[in-house]
Order: structure tokens, then sequence, then C-alpha cells
């Protein structure tokens, strides 16, 4: 490899939201044909970086510099136009539904001064054929943009982003939301434009990303560069520079559990799936891992009671247990927080029930108040306690969600299920967005419990193995026990299969 | 440092620079959230003194009366909208409940003992088909309750032959009508409590504290605010979604078939023609309740100072001589105003 070409030089980068420096002097050279992995908790500033850099915002003190001039962009639109080419965390807002992908792709022209009056569809085709060639990618051009997975969708937002002739690429936790299989292909895709030069700025937590992609790794923390290591990156490092200490022991130790609290004996989650056995232990925290669209979520909502099953059977304390409602498990002790907590566990934040205590006492309201008068302090004082007891960084019980980080958003969740007690916990891919310290917060909160059977389900393999005393590997509807001796050399077990 | 006393009217010029933008906002959200109550004082004492006669007892429960039916209406649209709903039906609802109310009476000699509980339990009846249509065909709230509305204000054209209904009525079989209006019923449009207050007002309120305690400090008023919120989270944490957007139409329903009653009951008769106005008049309270308190979402304590902050103005016009027509124009500009407050101003930094 030739020299490194410096593509973006930071100087001094302030940037202060009221009281918090989100940034407190970044010094950072991004180097063409490199991948260099940005990493920090929630809160330390990448966020901040992405925007100074995307235009969103400019920086209050520093200088950019963009090949070597002056860079000072005033609009997003302005960052793109100079070659700082972005993809955000959320790419199902990089297309319409009921759109073509080839609309997806050519969105931005559509917009821009100088776009033709009428368009014909052979004309978009053509374009769109071209933006995706240019990126080097195979897209269903065709295809409703609603239709294509989260990893096409996610090449969709590369390939229009790159269409502007970009010198960096910014990627937001691209692999967040892809199963290790589509996650292979897009680092295939990104080995290939570092390849052909492009500087990319990969966010990212997981460590397999990291040690596959990253030529360097830096960590923020605080607004400030904690630290700047080169490959092979080394990710325990990296990790222990994040939340400012080193992590101990990354894997949990597996504990006795007590009787038999749930058992799925031949359960089938959609007709014609293989059945599947599972049983569930008090005071044990079962970790379900795979790749995304295996039946994760679809065998957590089973048991939850909010979708049904095919065939087989459950049984919660040797009955049969057959809810068809969240209702009904929720009744006898079965409690669901599903993925995505503002879609499955919150109201939005500004409308009535958007605080943390009301939040948490959603589900208990009929227990709690029976005569249906919300009178007493009940609320508060649980509110209260959980705020104490799982470190939620909030103003108090009233404090609106939207005033949270993600973490304690999820520790909010995570106190709602633990107000009452539950025989059976199921939790789906709760340390999304979560940042390390948070996520040690929760593992310890949810370890701590020894009466309730914890199921946690996680794309994640080190979350897997941090958390529970048994993990499980769900693939294509079947399920393997994950020898935790192998651990080491098994790090993406999806892929594996 | 020459920092500036921080009192209500601090001159914005001795401001330095940096907290302008940190102070500016308290400020502009104290203004939305006192700004309508403000304006209803305002309005209240300077139609006060151009004529005296406005805070005359009898004057302001007039204005109360006035906006009774829609403060009505619209607390039931607030329900609705609470779970994230809509009902557009609550107008023809009302009206073909004078209808019904006048028909019942007139035509099958009725008292006002079997025709009250008749009216409210179609209103019910009606919240219950327009749940129907919304939780199990699953028409969007908007489209479903249209259709009601529309069909409901034709159907009620039907018996009479697009006739009103006046004691005497010829039916379309050519028979004459021999009943009446039960004096009893009447009195629920005409009576006053103390020879002060109208029945119609203290409904109003009655209705009024009922709904708000419901919405605003019972588990059930959580919970039709977490199903607005989001139905999926509701649904997750064990809330019966169906049954409760289920009642809240039924309220809505029937609280529309308690403003037909007290339509009938003052008007007298049965006119096809009432109630047309009923429902944008109802819709927009329940969105000038937005506004108030700058609470941004559906509220009862809201809607009916809503109602009756148009109630005032309209009163207060009236009496400076605005001429009639002038009316729907005036309430529009409220809307926006109060609309503008609710989603525009001061929101750019979310």
């Amino acid at each position: 490899m030739t020299a490194p070409v410096p593509i973006l030089t930071l100087h001094g980068l302030h940037k202060t939201f009221g009281a918090t420096a989100a940034l407190a002097g970044v010094d950072l050279t991004v180097e063409a044909g490199r991948i260099l992995a940005l990493m920090g908790a929630n809160g330390a500033g990448k966020s901040t970086l992405v925007n100074l850099l995307s235009g969103a915002y400019p920086p209050d003190a520093g200088r950019m510099l963009l090949r070597g001039q002056s860079f000072a962009p005033t609009s997003p639109a302005a960052a793109a136009r100079a070659g700082i080419a972005t993809v955000h965390q959320s790419t199902q807002l990089a297309g319409i539904p009921g759109l073509s992908v080839a609309d997806a792709l050519v969105l931005d022209r559509f917009v821009a001064a100088d776009a033709p009056l009428f368009v014909s569809r052979r004309s978009v085709r053509r374009a769109a054929a071209a933006v995706a060639a240019q990126a080097g990618f195979d897209l269903p051009l065709d295809r409703d943009f609603a239709e294509l997975g989260p990893a096409d969708q996610q090449m969709v937002a590369i390939a229009r982003a790159l269409s502007r002739k970009a010198a960096l690429l910014i990627l937001d936790e691209p692999t967040a939301s892809l199963s290790a299989r589509e996650a292979a292909r897009l680092f295939s895709v990104l080995e290939d434009l570092r390849a052909r030069g492009l500087a990319i700025i990969y966010i990212s937590h997981r460590s397999s990303d990291i040690e596959r992609l990253a030529d360097r790794a830096v960590v923020l923390r605080g607004g400030r560069i904690a630290a700047d290591l080169p490959r092979p990156v080394d990710v325990p490092a990296a990790l222990a520079a994040m939340i400012g200490r080193p992590i101990d022991s990354l894997a949990a130790e597996p504990r006795d559990s007590g009787g038999v609290v749930l058992e799925a004996q031949g359960l089938v989650l959609t007709a014609g799936g293989p059945p599947l056995d599972l049983t569930l232990r008090a005071g044990e925290v079962v970790a379900l891992t795979g790749p995304l669209g295996a039946g994760k979520s679809r065998l957590l909502a089973a048991i939850g009671g909010a979708t049904p099953f095919a065939g087989g059977a459950l049984r919660l304390g040797g009955k049969a247990f057959k809810p068809r409602s969240p209702r009904e498990a929720i009744a006898a002790g079965v409690v669901l927080a599903g993925p995505d907590r503002h879609r499955s566990s919150f109201v939005p934040s500004d409308w009535p029930g958007g605080s943390v205590a009301e939040t948490i006492s959603l589900p208990h309201l009929r227990r709690w108040f029976p005569t249906g008068l919300l009178v007493g302090d009940r609320e508060r004082r649980v509110a209260a306690d959980a705020i104490e007891r799982l470190r939620i960084r909030a103003s108090g019980p009233r404090a609106r969600l939207a005033s949270l980080s993600g973490g304690n958003q999820q520790k909010v969740v995570l106190a709602r299920w633990q107000a009452e007690p539950a025989r059976v916990l199921l939790l789906d891919e709760p340390f999304q967005g979560v940042d390390v310290g948070a996520r040690a917060d929760l593992i310890a909160a949810l370890r701590a419990d020894r009466t309730t059977a914890t199921l946690v389900a996680t794309s994640d393999p080190e979350e897997a193995l941090q958390l529970a005393d048994r993990i499980f590997i769900l693939e294509r509807q079947r399920l393997t026990p994950w020898d935790r001796a192998g651990v080491g050399a098994r790090a993406e077990p999806g892929a594996a299969a | 440092m020459s920092d500036p006393p921080a009192g209500e009217l601090g001159a914005p010029a001795a401001v330095p620079r940096a907290p302008v933008t940190a102070r500016a906002w308290p400020v502009a959200r104290r203004v939305r959230q006192t700004g309508l109550l403000a304006l209803l004082a305002a309005m209240v004492v300077s139609f006060a003194r151009a004529d005296p006669a406005f805070l005359q007892i009898a004057n302001l429960m007039s204005v109360l009366q006035s906006v009774s039916v829609v403060a009505i209406l619209a607390a039931g649209v607030t329900v609705t909208l609470a779970v994230g709903g809509f009902d557009l039906s609550i107008g023809a609802v009302a009206a073909s409940s004078v209808m019904a109310a006048s028909y019942a009476m007139v035509v099958w000699g009725l008292d006002a003992a079997a025709t009250v509980p008749m009216v409210l339990a179609f209103g019910a009846g009606v919240g219950l088909v327009n749940a129907a249509l919304i939780i199990w065909l699953r028409i969007p709230d908007l489209l479903a309750t249209l259709a009601m509305n529309f069909l409901l204000t034709g159907l009620q054209l039907i018996p009479t032959a697009g006739r009103s209904i006046t004691p005497g009525l010829i039916l379309p079989s050519g028979e004459s009508a021999d009943g009446v209006f039960d004096p009893h019923f009447l009195e629920i449009g005409r009576a006053r409590l103390g020879g002060v207050l109208p029945v119609p007002v203290l409904l109003m309120l009655g209705i009024a504290v009922v709904l708000h305690v419901l919405t605003q400090h019972t588990r059930f008023g959580r919970l039709f605010y977490a199903i607005g919120g989001n139905e999926t989270a509701a649904r997750l944490a064990g809330a019966p979604t169906r049954v409760l957007r289920l009642s809240a139409y039924v309220i809505s329903g029937t609280l529309s078939a308690v403003g037909g009653l007290v339509i009938a009951a003052r008007v007298g008769r049965g006119d096809i023609s009432s109630g047309s106005s009923l429902l944008l008049d109802a819709v927009a309270a329940a969105l000038i309740g937005y506004a108030v308190l700058d609470r941004r979402y559906p509220n009862v304590f809201g809607t009916v100072v809503g109602a009756i902050f148009v109630g005032v103005l309209l009163n207060g016009l009236t009496m400076l001589n605005a001429p009639y027509y002038t009316q729907d124009f005036v309430k529009g500009a409220v809307l926006v105003g109060a609309l503008s407050l609710t989603f525009g101003l001061g929101r750019r930094q979310s």
C-alpha cells in the first residue's frame, strides 16, 4: 500500500449544546483508502462529529480541511456536493414505499433545480442503473423499495450517497439491522470501495465488524479522542477506552438455576416450520442469537401472546399455556418487551403518558389503581426506586422520555417489566442503541433477578456471551445450543451455519 | 458583567448575546401556555368595556348556552382523538338525534322518559357501528366516520320525506301525526336551574368534568392516550385496545345524541337543517383545545375552553354589530391562529 493521503483534517473542533460540551477539541486526520472505525458510548460525541461533517450545523470553534481546502458546509446538501456522503442508520428513510428502487436511487435528482419537469420511466431507470453501476452494486431496480431487506436498503442508500463523486463515506451503525450473511456482503462492498481509494468513517460497536474492517479505530469519550488504535484493532482496549475502565471479564459465568418455569414442546412458529423445544428455568438468563429473520422475534412474540403460533404446546409452571393476547400472557406472568423500544414500548414523548413514571406503570395500572382513579404516589415511588436501582440518568419520575439517552430509555423499559414480579421475562433486542456502560447496568439488573426466567433475543453474539447462562442459536426456526467453550473460535455464530 | 434583572418584562435589548436564545425559549413557551387563556380574558375585558351589558349574568349564560351543544360534541371528539382516531359523524349523529327525538314524540307519541333513552341508545349504536367499521373492517377512522356522516345526513330525511317535524306533520302515507313534544322534554333545552343556570350549560359542565376526570385522572384515560400515542405499545403492555377504542366511539356517539336532544328540546321541532355547522365547530373547538395551556394533545379542558373562546368572540362581535355572515370567517381565523400556536411557534428547535 502506498503512503496514505489525508482527505480530511480536523483541528480543535468544539461544539457545545446548552451546558454540555458535545465536542471538546477533536483533532483527526482521515485518509483515503482507509476505513476508520469511530467508536464511543452514547453521548460521547460521535453523532455531533458526524453532523458537523455532514453539514447539519457548524462547529463553535475549530477548522475542517477537505482535500487541503477549508471546508465549512452550510447545509447537508453543501456537504454532499463537497464530497461527504453520509448514510444514516435508519435506511428505511432512504426510499419511499410504493416507489421503485430505481426511483430511490435518483430521488435526490428529482429535487435538484435543474431536474427536468417530465421524467420518463426509462430515463429514471437509465440514471439509476448508472448510479448502481458506479457503486458497483447489483440492485433490483424495478422492485418496490419497501420490499427490500435491510441490507439491500442499505446498499441503495450507499449507492445514492456515492453517486456524487464522494471522497468520504460515513456509515452510522450499518450492521445494526443486518444478519451475518448480509453484513458479510456489506463488508465486501466496503472493502471494494476502500480499494478504490474512498475514505470511510464507520461507526459501530460490534467487535466483529471492527476486527474485520477497520484500518484504525478512534474512540471518542466526553467529546475528546480517548484512543486511536492501529490495525489490527485491539477491541478490548477500544471498549475499555470507551467506558473509561477495563472490561474485566467479557463472558458471564453460568450459574445454577431453579425449577422449570416454561417449556416449549414441539413449538411450530409458522405453518410448515420445524418444531422447537426449549426449557426456561427460574433465575436463569437464556440468550437467543442468530441472524435477523431467523425467528427470534417470532418465538418471543409467540410466548408473549403477541402473535399466535402454528403448532405445538407451551407449558407454564407445568400447566398448558396458550396466550391469545399480550394481556393474557401478562396476567399469567409472562411479559414481553418488544424490539425497537420506540415502536413497541413508548408513546411519543410529548404525549400524555410519555414520562418515566407513566411508562413504567402502563401495564400495571389495573393492579396499582383498582378503583380506576389515579390516586396515591405508588407510580412515582416505583419510578423513583427504579431510577435509583438501575442508575437511570433522569431528572426524576416525571422526566420526559425524550430527555433520556438510549441506554437510560432501555432501563426504563426494563424497570417497567421488573416493577411487578414476572415468571418469564422476554426481551427482544434490548441493547439496540444502548452504550456499553448502560448495557453493563442492564445485564447486571437482569442477572440479579433470581426468580424470573429471562429469555433475551439478540443478534449480537457478544451481548449473548456477556449476558446469558445458556445460549441458543436460532436459524431458520431451528434451535441449537451454543457451546460456550468454543466461544473464541466462533465470534459470529450466525455465519457458521 | 451586567446581567440584567430577570423581570417578566426584561428589555430584550439589554440582554447580553448568548443568553438571548437560552431565555427566549422559556418566554415563548410561557406565551404559548397562557396565550389563549390570556386572550380570552382580554376579550372579556374589552367587550365589557365596549358594552357593560356583556358582563351581565344573563348574557354570559346565553354565551355558554350557545356553545353548550358544540362543547358537548367536541368533548366526545376529544375522546376519539385521544385514542388516535377521529369522529366526523358527530354532526350527523346530533342532527339525526334531533329528528329521532322529534319523530318519537310527534309520530309515535312517546314521552320524554321513553324518548331520551331511545335517542341515547341510537347515538351509542352509531358509535358501535363506527367502531365496527374502524376496528374490524379496518377502514381508516376519518373515512369511516365521514361515510357515516353522509349516511346519517341522508337517513334522517327518509322517514318524513324530507320535511321538518312539527306537531300535525303530514306523513308520507298521507296521515297526520298527532303527537306533541313532551313539556318535560322541552325543559332539557329551556329550563334554568334556580332561574339562572340553563340545563344545557349544566349538562355541558357536568360532561366536561366527568370526561376531564375520566381522561386525566383514571387508568382508562391513561390507556386511551396510550392507544392514541402508540397502539402497538399499548397492546403489548396488555391494554384491551379494541374495547377501549370501541368505548371511545360509543362515548362520542352518545354525547352527540345528547347534543341532539338539547337542540330538539330548545327548538321544539325537528328541523332538517339543524346541526349543519356543528361538525366543523366541534372539531375546531377540539383543535383549539390543543393550544390551550400549550398541551399539544387532545384534552377535554382545552376543548371546552376552545368552544367558550369561540362563543365569547362571536357574542362580543355580534354585540359590536359585526354582521352575522362574518362568523365563519372569525371561527376560521381563530382556528388557524390556534393551530399556528400549537404547531408552529417555537418548534424550529426540535
